[in-house]
Parts: structure tokens; sequence; C-alpha cells
């Protein structure tokens, strides 16, 4: 047996109480940028959460799922731009496009396998990008800002940073359990049995299309809620949250994180942000010494690392950060225990 | 006499020029062990593909306990009692010993469209496949991975799989297939009990097994009947001897 | 007329250059079973080389060989370091593998050539137009793209259907196991492969050069329409990128020249502009959702993957 609590557990509770204390932090030292930058990592990693549910769990290798947070964030955007602020009317509007979105993609593009999934699902996110270049009254290319953030009837005030932190922090949580709930149940079985053997789930009886259809849905419709609070977030939408490169940040996140546990996707999302945000100043710091004159402009050119470190991560770590936590765990338990 | 459990008639499958089924009648009574045998190449798999659903018949009828079956997809046939084993296993590799069989049984619980309750805890799921592993000799391996199983254990699970639909009839592809002399006499003991319980069409190869299992034996040769009777019948009859036992299965023959 | 004849050429001549791309991406995929995203930076390569050598040899034709060579280089390099770390393994390794490569890439060319952006004039000899058919005038530059890309599309087709080399290719298409007992070095194959694919890539880059910008991020954007057309075509079937892409070339210039004015009639002039260059963008995509709905793996699916 394996002892109840590993070290692995430990990271993640370490990592939900410092998610939960951070606005702490930022009012003790100041350091409003970190608000920022959270609450940013918290609503990519409810979106790579949702993508986890039918990547990791589901097998499904969606390439368009970056898709969502634009029409969420289109949603809430466009209904702010034509006098609708209430969030109890736009929220649901992002939710439900996204979900009506999920069932017409799903419905043509999961008859088809393989490269072919990839390639179709990437080519419907593709429109869904064109579709708002196109919308010249919502900006076309430039984008749209947003007048206000969502209104709740007075129960919170989104423009408050450290309250709309916490909305997105629990509505991440909420998406956590969601899923927990979600993989466990019959519905999630039938989903991990269609990811490990799908021929045999349909010689067993199960319509394998519907319920992929169904998982397929809640993604997207979880990610859109993502792409409503983006909108908040940044106060403004544009196309280029929709291209098909963000589809893939999404997924290395995942990935990074670690496919198909629960924690994997916030992980993944935490260590990609962070690796864009510090890269650059760690490549600057590595270099001072050798070089000091181009050390700054050396950090500059972050990806330079990055992306060859996807490949390796590839290469050798399929696991992701929850794998490599999984592996110390053991080793640590077997230390303890002789 | 009562309607057969299963009741094929003239049915027929090619793949372009080479005739897999020939126009093939059979009949399996209730509660019958019948074993299919036959040469490499006979046609046994694409039967069963066919009896089981996989594969559509060219031409012909399946009637499975007074259904007519012929049009259902698999799944369907599989509701209505009629499971399969199959010869490569294929299981779900990466979860565990329990979740396999657990999954077997969901599908005939009705649909799957609960998203809230821990199917992992839902004694309802688990207390039967727990059942299945346990006639299949598995208990002791249900928290085990799947992937993490010997070959003669995938074959149990297949078994128990097959099993925990609480089928009327199972079609067994080759459950001895690459066994060791150990696993299989476990796998024929696992089979005389079930016998007792179900009606099982058995394609195999161990003509020991089969010879020591079989009520009724039928003999096909490039997709047609030779022959078709109890095994003492099938040991005399000179047809099969010359087609098949003689000169394919020289320990099978000696047996004989 | 005119009007259209200049662009039923246009079309032809994009048609033939997204070509170019799919054919090396549907060659990789259909021979290492690899999906790599990478493609679209060897193209972005093949246009920074052609404009870079250009300007230093003072010929645009030697620069456009010299690029072409290049990015053969690069290519072969790139599959002995990192692609062939990747066969074998499964479709997301690949996504993840090659999007890694895209920033490596779009970085890499950031570093040596800086933010700005190149451009690669049209040679004075080409910079004219010609009257192609009596009283139609044409671009001389792109007529000469049209030329080449069909000399290169013939001259694949005889590589691949006549020569052993393509032999081995079409072989190690549906049967890897039969050519390396063969006794052939599937090795070496894959890495010449691989660099024909991306000579082609840094060709099309090469040939865009002087049409578009040279910047960084040039090759995201048609990548998608390359494996639109290798998806459309059935992936691995250089015949069927052939045509995907001569579809998809037509379809795209006609719809954006011609689209506009027919929804201006259909839906009035409000209306009609509004939604004219959303759709005429999407028209790619939707034809591509269509023939996967009817055929889901392709027109000339090559092999059931």
């Amino acid at each position: 047996m394996k002892p109840a609590f590993t070290f692995r557990h430990m990271v993640i509770a370490a990592l939900i109480v410092g998610l939960a204390l951070l606005p702490l932090y930022v009012a003790l030292t100041g350091d409003r940028f970190m608000l920022t930058l959270f609450t940013r990592i918290v609503i990519l990693a409810m979106a790579a959460v949702s993508l986890n549910l039918i990547l990791g769990y589901g097998g499904m290798m969606s390439f368009g799922h970056a898709a969502y947070l634009g029409l969420g964030g289109y949603t809430t955007a466009i209904l702010s731009f034509e006098g609708v602020h209430s969030g109890f009317v736009q929220w649901p509007a992002a939710l439900a496009v996204s979900a009506l979105f999920g069932l017409a993609v799903g419905a043509l593009s999961l008859r088809t396998r393989g490269v072919y999934f990839i390639m179709i699902t990437l080519a419907f996110a593709q429109m869904a990008y064109y579709l708002a270049s196109g919308m010249a009254r919502y900006g076309g290319d430039d984008g749209l800002s947003l007048e206000a953030r969502s209104t709740f009837a007075g129960l919170m005030n989104l423009s408050n940073k450290t309250t709309f932190y916490y909305v997105c922090l629990v509505l991440l949580f909420a998406s956590i359990l969601l899923v927990w709930r979600l993989t466990n149940s019959r519905f999630g079985m039938v989903l991990q049995g269609v990811r490990s053997n799908e021929t045999r789930m349909s010689a067993i009886g199960y319509p394998a299309f519907r319920y992929k259809l169904t998982g397929f849905v809640i993604a997207g419709t979880l990610c859109g809620l993502a792409g409503a609070l983006i909108a908040n977030h940044t106060d403004f939408v544009s196309p280029s949250m929709m291209f098909w490169t963000r589809s893939g940040d999404l997924i290395v996140m995942v990935v990074l994180g670690g496919m198909g546990t629960l924690f994997g996707p916030v992980f993944g999302a935490l260590a990609l942000l962070f690796l864009e945000q510090f890269l650059p100043h760690l490549i600057s710091f590595i270099v001072r010494p050798f070089n000091p004159a181009s050390a700054a402009k050396a950090g500059e050119y972050w990806q330079l690392v990055l992306g060859p470190l996807l490949l390796i991560i590839v290469l050798f770590a399929r696991g992701g950060i929850d794998g490599l936590l999984a592996m110390l765990s053991d080793k640590l338990g077997r230390k303890v225990r002789p | 006499m009562s309607e057969p459990m299963l009741h094929v008639e003239n049915l027929a499958k090619r793949f372009g020029g080479i005739v897999a089924t020939d126009n093939l009648s059979l009949d399996v009574a209730q509660g019958e062990l019948h074993a299919i045998i036959g040469p490499n190449g006979a046609g046994k798999t694409t039967l069963i593909a066919q009896l089981s659903g996989q594969l559509r018949a060219d031409s012909g009828r399946i009637r499975f306990a007074g259904d007519d079956v012929t049009a259902l997809l698999p799944h369907k046939r599989s509701l209505l009692g009629l499971a399969r084993s199959f010869q490569i296993t294929s299981l779900f590799l990466d979860l565990s010993v329990l979740d396999n069989v657990a999954l077997a049984v969901q599908a005939h619980a009705g649909h799957s469209f609960h998203f809230w309750r821990n199917a992992r805890k839902d004694e309802a799921l688990r207390a039967p496949a727990r059942a299945a592993l346990e006639r299949a000799g598995l208990a002791d391996r249900a928290d085990w991975p799947a992937a993490s199983l010997s070959h003669g254990e995938h074959r149990q699970l297949e078994l128990a799989m097959a099993l925990a639909g609480q089928p009327r009839m199972l079609l067994l592809d080759e459950p001895m297939a690459g066994l060791g002399p150990e696993e299989s006499a476990r796998m024929v003991t696992m089979l005389r009990a079930l016998k007792s319980e179900l009606t099982i069409l058995l394609v195999e190869h161990d003509m020991e097994a089969v010879f020591a299992l079989a009520d009724r034996i039928t003999v096909l040769v490039y997709g047609r009947v030779i022959a078709s009777g109890a095994p003492d019948d099938i040991r005399a009859n000179a047809k099969v001897r010359e087609a098949y036992l003689g000169e394919t299965d020289k320990a099978g023959a000696d047996h004989v | 007329m005119t009007l259209f004849i200049e662009q039923c050429l246009n079309g032809l001549q994009f048609g033939l250059l997204l070509f170019l791309l799919a054919a090396g991406l549907t060659l990789v995929f259909g021979i290492m079973d690899l999906v790599n995203l990478a493609h679209g930076s060897l193209y972005m390569l093949g246009a920074y080389f052609a404009a870079t050598f250009a300007a230093w040899t003072g010929s645009f034709v030697l620069g456009a060989v010299l690029a072409i060579l290049a990015t053969l280089l690069v290519g072969m390099a790139l599959e002995v370091i990192a692609m062939r770390r990747l066969y074998g393994r499964d479709h997301l390794d690949h996504v993840l593998g090659t999007f890694g490569l895209i920033l490596f890439f779009d970085e890499l060319v950031r570093l040596i050539w800086g933010p700005g952006g190149l451009s690669l004039p049209v040679p004075p000899w080409l910079d004219r137009s010609i009257e192609i058919l009596p009283g139609i005038q044409y671009s001389a530059y792109r007529f000469a793209i049209i030329v080449v890309t069909l000399a290169v599309a013939a001259f694949l087709y005889v590589l691949v259907m006549r020569t052993r080399i393509g032999m081995l290719i079409r072989a190690g298409a549906s049967n890897r196991e039969m050519v390396g007992a063969l006794g052939v070095n599937i090795k070496l194959l894959y890495t010449l492969v691989f660099g024909l694919g991306a000579a082609l890539a840094g060709l099309a880059g090469m040939i865009q050069a002087p049409i578009l910008t040279v910047q960084i991020g040039m090759g995201e954007n048609i990548l998608i329409l390359a494996f639109v057309i290798t998806v459309i075509g059935g992936i691995g079937s250089i015949r069927g990128a052939f045509v995907a892409a001569l579809l998809v070339g037509f379809i795209d210039t006609l719809g954006r020249a011609f689209f506009p004015q027919i929804l201006v009639e259909l839906l009035g002039r409000q209306a009609g502009s509004t939604a004219a260059p959303a759709l005429s963008s999407m028209m790619i995509y939707i034809l591509m959702a269509v023939i996967l709905v009817v055929k889901p793996q392709g027109l000339f699916a090559a092999s059931s993957r």
C-alpha cells in the first residue's frame, strides 16, 4: 500500500494554500504585478483543466481549445458593447455559446480519428478566429475593449482586483472539483475506457461517440467560462486569443503539468507562465558572469531555451510535473519505510 | 425440442475473391459447449466476428435466443446476452483489473450518463465485477493495473469481462492461445465450471482441451462445415481425419 | 472577364505554391507518420535565406538556389538531431515537440536577423507584365512561379512514381518493415525525405519572399492551410495534396475576389459587406469540414491511419 499522504499531496496542498494566500502576500509587499500574473495563471489553469478532461482523461487530441476562450470572451465583450453588463446574462451566454460551438464541432470532428481529428478541431478554431477578425462592428482584427467588467447586482465588484482574483480562484477549484467528480463517475469511467481502448468499448456495448461528444461539450463549456473571465481580466478581447498557437499553449500546459491528473494542468499553467515571466531573467543571470554587456539582451531570447525544453520534456518526461512529484513521493516514501 | 440458443442459417462472407464463410449453417443448443475447429484459415475467427457483429455477413441469417440479430450492431447483441472474448487480448491496459470488469458490468447497467456519483465506490458495479473476477480466478489481482498481468491472466481477465454482463452465451475465440500447459489446464477447469451455467461457442486449436470440454464439435474447412457431431463421431469421421486432424496437428491426431 | 482570368491565374499560382508546402508535409506524414508543425518554420527560413543570399550574391537566381540548398541542409540536420527521436511516438508528442521547435526557430530568426523583417525585390527581368493571352497581361513573376512550381510538381511525380527511391518512398508509406527487410538504409531514407520536404518548404518561402514581407511568424498562417490541404487530400497522398492544393488555392483566391460582390447581391449592401470578409476567410475551413464529414479519410486516402 502507498502511504496515504505523500510528498505529492503535500505539494498540492501547498499549492492550494499558496494560491489562497497570494493576496495576503500582495497586500504585505505591495507587489500588484504578482496579483495580475496569478489571476492570469488561475484563469488559464482553468482552461487547461477543461482541456485535460478531454485530452488527458478522454484521449481526444483537440487542437482548437483556445477557440472557447475567444468565444466566451467575445460573448462577454459583445454583450457589454451592446449595453448588457450583467454577469448573470453575460456568463451564462458565454457558456451557452461555447456549448453550442462545442456541440457542432464535436458532432463533426469526432467522426474522424488521429491526425484528422487534430486538424479538423484546429480548422474549426481557425474559423472562429477568422469570424472574429471579420466582425467589423466589434473591432475586427483590432479586437474589442470592454467598457466595464461584468456586474453582479452589487453582490461582488469584479473591478476590485482581489475580489476578481478570488472569484477566479473559486471557479478554478470548482472546475477541479467538477473534473474530479466527472472522472470518477460512471460517465468518467466510460471516457477513460474510450481513451484506453475505443474498439473494445464499442464491442462491450458503449456508443462511444455519444460519450465523447458529451465530454467534448462539457470541456468546451468550461473553457468558455474561462474565456469570460479572461475578457474581464484584460478588459479586452481580440482574435489573437483564438489563434492556433494559443491552443498549442493550452496543450503544453496540460502535458507539462501531467495529463489525466487533477492538478497537473494547474502546475502546467503555473510552470509555463512562470517560465514566460522569469526565464528571461534567469537567462540574463546565467549569461551575466560570462558576458555582462549582453546579459540583458540574452534574456530576450528566452524562447530559444523554452522551445528545446518542450522537446526535451516530450522526449524524456512524459508524466509531466505531476509524474515527477509522484516519482519523488515514491522515492521519499521508500526512504521513510525500510 | 426447444429452439436452439444460436441458430445460423446459410451465412456467407467473402473478402474479394476469398470465400471466408461459405453458406454456413449451425445450431448451438441451449446449455451446450459447442466447439469449432479447423485448420488455419478455415474462417473460424471470421465466423466469430460475424456472430458477435464486428463483421457484417454478406448474406444469411443469425438468430440468437429467438431474436433475429443479423442486422444488430455488436453492442446490441452483447446487451441481448451474447458476449465475446477476443483472440488478441483487447483490454483497458491503463486501468485496474477491477475497473476493466466494472466497465463491462456498467455496459449492461443502462446508460452511463451519470456524472456525479463515484463509480469506483458503486457496489452495484463493483460487487458483480468482483464476482466475475472470482469466477475467472483473478480475485487477488483486482487492484493491479491490467498492464501488469501475465499473458495467462490477461486471458482470464478477458473471460471475466465476458462474464461480467451475465451473458446467456459466450463466444470464446481461442482462449488457450499462447498459454503454457499449466495455464491451459487452469482455463479448462474454469470453462468446465462455466459450462453448467452458460451456452458456449468455443473456437480453439488445442485439441486436448476441445475434446475434453465439448458436447458437440463442428469442423470448418475453407469456410464450410465438413462435419458436425459429438466428439466421438468427429474422432471417427474419415473426412475430418483426412482434411484436418491427420495432417495438421500431430499431437491432436495421436490423441484422437 | 479579364479580371476573372487574372484571378484564376492567381488562384492557380497560390494553389501550386501551397502544394509545395503540402507535399513536404504529406510525405513526412505518410512515410514517417510524423506531424510536423515546424514545417512552417522551414518555409520562413527559406524566405529569410533567399532574401539574405540574394543580397549577398547580388543575384536573385543564385540567392534562390543557395536558399533551397540551405533549407535542405537545415531540414536534414533537424531530422538527425530532433525529428528521428519522435518517430513511433504518438501524435501528441509530435505536436508538442514540434510546437517547441516553432518557438525555437522564431526566436533564432529574431536573434540572427532582428525583429524587423526583410524584403526581397523582384528581379528587374521579372518585374513586368507579359501578354500571356491576346489582350491579357499578367505579372511575369507570378507567371514564372506557375512554371517553376509546375515543373517541381512534375519532378515530384516522376520521383515518386518512376524511380527506385520513389518506390521505396511509396513502399515505406505502406509497409515500413518490408522496406527495412529489403536492407534499405531506412534512417538515411527518412533523412532524405525530410530534407526533401524541407527544401520544398524552403522553395515555397523563397518564392513568397518578393510577394510578402519576410517576417517572423510568416509560417504559422500558411502552415495551417498546408495542413488543411493534406487532410482534404488524404494524408500521405501526393496526388491528393496536388488536387486539394489547387482546390484551396482557387477557392481562397476567387472567394476573396468575388464572394463579397456575390454576398452584396444576395444580402444587400449592408449585411453583405459585413459578412463578406469573415465568410471568405472561413470558406476553406468550411470546405474541409464538409469534405471530412463526407470522407473522413480525405479525398485520396492513402492508408487507413
